[in-house]
């Protein structure tokens, strides 16, 4: 019994290997850019539309105006990395379905793959709203004190995400194999439902967190506008 | 160990290219097609909302037209009423004054043939009155009727009252010219001798005597000298003849003229 995809290696020369969850990721990202690219080949901009384009419509307006309330005014600019985040762990989420099939969400390095992902991306976008020193100012925040405490968060928040992520679809897979050993009908059918709702739920506080952070990034450079405009 | 770090950094890669394929394929477009969609529909939106409003400004001015026709309607009709009232009117008028006209044509021929129905009968009745006194005349006692009027004028003559025979004296001495005497007919010879003598011996005088044929003296004789004139005729008794022929006449027109009256009546009540 292995826990992470990891463990299950195709090729492997010295450094070089190519494990389960490269292969399975790569399918994924295959399945993703392959079904935009067929669904988004013929577009129609009138009011009738195809359903495949009404779903992804409906998908991305949906990340888009979750991004929007969380706070950040300007969705587009950052609905390429959240959106991707989403999509990526619920579509590894929603594949545990098919038979012979891991998460690459299951695997530890992933989540911290995506997790260092969020830690670089949210001074990058801090800093390219708020400008190096604004954003720097604001580890400095309220205090000089406060500066340690600070860069503890940014480092046990992304630690944070890379462990609940990685739980919690572990988890799920590791519960489905106990229960298809004690009892191998019905209930690992339940459980298996139960982990597409768990992998849903995940990657939603995963994009969320992300958004959140990126979002606190951002704000002292975006509340400033609305203070003098007030002022 | 959990974590592998070459597949932590090649998912980092997996990752980051995963995001550009996604923003390729995915957002870009989604995000085009639904941008392209909201600004058809804004254009649609803009569209409709100008069509909308030149269909109220054509709906305002397609009222405006209509009230104005219908302004232009009633003034017209009411103007067209007025013109008939007058036109009536006129018409009422034009037809009044020509029955007036025919009435006073109607009565002016009356009149004419009353005249000339008095003149033929006057003529007439000189002529019978003449024949039927020449004929009793001349049945009776042999007399003309011309010697008859010849005595009766010199009868008359002499029968003046001293005033009207001082004035006639005085007026045939003062007079500078000859004396008239005028008659209907043509007198003869011994007729003018007669009168001649008889007018020297009474008026005393010796002046000649004109004598004169005038048919428009109805019957009679007359001297006439200096504005002094002495006559007879038969005028008088035609006069009074006429007189009652007058009074006979004007009860016919009487009842014509009621008849007319009554006849104009109509032709107001039909108008109005």
């Amino acid at each position: 019994m292995h826990l992470s995809p990891d463990d299950t290696i195709f090729w492997q020369y010295g450094f070089l290997k190519l494990n389960a969850t490269i292969i399975f990721t790569w399918g994924l990202m295959f399945v993703l850019a392959v079904g935009s690219r067929l669904v988004t080949r013929r577009l129609s901009t009138g009011l009738q539309r195809p359903r495949w384009q009404n779903l992804l419509e409906i998908i991305v307006t949906a990340i888009s105006r979750q991004i929007e309330e969380v706070g950040l005014r300007q969705p587009e600019k950052y609905l390429g990395f959240l959106g991707t985040l989403f999509l990526f762990i619920a579509t590894a989420s929603l594949c545990t379905i098919i038979p012979g099939y891991e998460p690459p969400t299951g695997s530890l390095s992933t989540t911290a793959a995506l997790a260092i992902c969020v830690f670089v991306a949210v001074p990058l976008f801090g800093i390219k709203d708020c400008g190096l020193d604004e954003y720097l100012r604001a580890y400095l925040k309220p205090t000089l004190i406060m500066l340690p405490f600070n860069v503890i968060s940014e480092l046990s928040r992304t630690l944070a995400l890379a462990i609940r992520l990685f739980g919690n679809m572990m988890s799920g897979t590791m519960i489905l194999a106990i229960l298809l050993t004690i009892t191998p009908l019905i209930f690992p059918i339940a459980i298996s439902a139960l982990g597409l709702l768990t992998g849903m739920v995940q990657a939603y506080i995963f994009s969320i967190l992300a958004t959140v952070y990126i979002a606190a990034a951002t704000r002292t450079h975006e509340s400033r506008p609305e203070s003098e405009h007030k002022n | 160990m959990l974590i592998d770090w070459f597949t932590v950094g090649a998912q980092v890669i997996n990752f980051l290219i995963l995001v550009w394929l996604l923003k390729r394929f995915l957002y870009k477009p989604i995000l085009h097609a639904i941008d392209a969609r909201e600004q058809r529909i804004t254009a649609e939106l803009a569209d409709a909302d100008a069509e909308k409003t030149n269909a109220e400004q054509e709906r305002n001015m397609l009222q405006h037209k209509n009230e104005v026709f219908e302004q232009q309607r009633a003034a017209f009709l009411s103007q067209a009423i007025d013109e008939a009232k007058a036109e009536r009117l006129r018409l009422l008028d034009a037809a009044r004054q020509e029955s007036d006209g025919l009435r006073a044509k109607r009565q002016e021929a009356l009149r004419s043939e009353q005249q000339s129905l008095s003149k033929a009968l006057t003529d007439r009745t000189r002529e019978e009155v003449f024949a039927i006194a020449r004929k009793a005349l001349a049945d009776l006692a042999g007399i003309t009727l011309e010697e008859r009027m010849v005595d009766v004028f010199l009868r008359r003559l002499r029968e003046l009252d001293d005033t009207g025979m001082a004035g006639l004296k005085s007026a045939f001495k003062t007079s500078p010219s000859l004396m008239l005497v005028r008659t209907t007919f043509v007198l003869s010879p011994t007729h003018r001798t007669i009168i001649e003598t008889a007018v020297k011996e009474i008026l005393g005088a010796e002046k000649c005597v004109q004598f004169e044929t005038t048919p428009d003296l109805v019957s009679g004789i007359e001297i006439s000298t200096n504005g002094q004139k002495i006559a007879w005729s038969i005028a008088d008794y035609l006069a009074s003849m006429e007189k009652g022929i007058d009074e006979m006449l004007k009860t016919k027109p009487k009842f014509e003229t009621r008849a007319e009256l009554k006849a104009g009546q109509s032709i107001n009540e039909h108008g109005a």
